[in-house]
């Protein structure tokens, strides 16, 4: 039964996104909010491991989001989707459950 | 009567720095009057709030560490502590307070509540929760 | 489907406050039922009714009390969590002495079974926090 793992914080503040990507089962999704939106762009330390989680997730971030923080949505890494809130709401009914690593 | 729930609360952060670790342990003893399947997961920093020994006279904080104790007797007692989390921070199962419960289905014998695992294991019970608290 | 929304931060200093009232928003907007409004650790500062923020900036608390009334949602503020940090509703203030109680219309002050009991009944609990 798949979950939707949120994560909120920079991977280069926090330890949230290693967490995640270590306890996530494959198959499952990852939807980037808030300040882990910076985990989206292509050519950071950290774009090989999201790219990586590509492969074995569904990754979505949340697009006002990139927006509110000047991102370009060129820049961000193959596969990622892009969703608004309605989307964040139906990611979370589509979902067997919710975890949010803050 | 509606079926039991799995509730797993999650414990990422370390104690006394913030007041995540203290406040969610406030919502884990109340909660546990719902009787439903609670499981505790204490990942990366949480696994510091199970440290023996801690003193907080010097810093003129409570001092919660011992209501940890009190889990085994509001029938909590799957208590789950990531291996990893735990050796990259230089620790054992031996640093961690030593919580128990007692089994009444086994003539109420001591056991261990706290299970340290791997994180592919944490995978799985995660993925088999209902509800999930992150504080 | 059921939402329970659990908020664990204050009003501005982090972003959980608004995303979690965007979420809000946006799942009543499409038909879905909010359980609860749960305000816990420092959330519980959502809901003071003495905030005056910048006029060119988003009122949040004023924003929760809008959307609560509009939809007759149950907006909660963990009393522990309340008392430590000062958000007395008249009762609070009364039992414990306070000359003044500063509560916003809209929430009420109850205990941390209500965010168990949110968990419980709704069909997802979803968390904002730091």
């Amino acid at each position: 039964m798949p979950v939707l793992h949120i994560i909120n914080k920079s991977p280069f503040e926090k330890n949230s996104l290693d967490t995640c990507l270590r306890l996530a089962k494959t198959g499952s999704a990852i939807l980037f909010i808030e300040d882990a939106i910076y985990a989206t762009q292509k050519n950071t330390a950290v774009a090989a491991k999201v790219d990586a989680a590509v492969g074995k997730y569904s990754v979505y971030a949340l697009k006002p989001d990139l927006d509110a923080r000047g991102l370009d949505k060129n820049e961000i890494i193959d596969g990622i989707s892009l969703v608004d809130y309605e989307g964040f709401v139906q990611l979370a009914t589509e979902y067997s459950g919710v975890q949010s690593w803050l | 009567m509606s079926a039991t729930k799995k509730l797993l609360y999650v414990n990422r952060k370390a104690p006394h720095g913030s007041i995540y670790a203290l406040e969610s342990l406030e919502v884990v003893l109340i909660g546990a009057a719902f009787e439903q399947d609670v499981s505790l997961a204490f990942i990366d920093d949480g696994v510091y709030q199970l440290m023996l020994n801690q003193d907080t006279s010097g810093i003129g904080v409570k001092n919660f560490s011992s209501t940890y104790k009190a889990l085994g007797d509001y029938d909590i007692n799957q208590i789950y502590v990531e291996k990893e989390s735990l050796e990259l921070r230089g620790l054992s199962k031996e640093n961690l307070l030593p919580l128990t419960w007692e089994d009444e289905d086994d003539d109420w014998a001591e056991k261990d509540s706290i299970q340290v695992v791997s994180s592919k294991e944490l995978t799985d019970i995660i993925e088999k929760q209902d509800v999930i608290f992150s504080f | 489907m059921k939402f329970g929304i659990l908020v664990n931060e204050g009003p501005y200093t982090h972003q959980a406050s608004d995303t979690a009232y965007h979420f809000t928003a946006a799942a009543l907007k499409m038909g879905h039922e909010i359980v609860r409004v749960f305000f816990y650790h420092d959330g519980v500062n959502n809901g003071t009714r003495l905030g005056v923020p910048p006029q060119d900036d988003r009122n949040i608390t004023t924003r929760w009390c809008a959307l609560g009334e509009e939809y007759k949602l149950d907006m909660v503020l963990c009393v522990a969590a309340a008392q430590r940090r000062g958000l007395l509703d008249e009762n609070e203030a009364k039992r414990a002495a306070k000359d003044t109680d500063n509560m916003a219309p809209g929430f009420n002050i109850s205990g941390l079974g209500q965010l168990i009991d949110a968990g419980i009944q709704a069909d997802r609990l979803m968390v904002f926090g730091d």
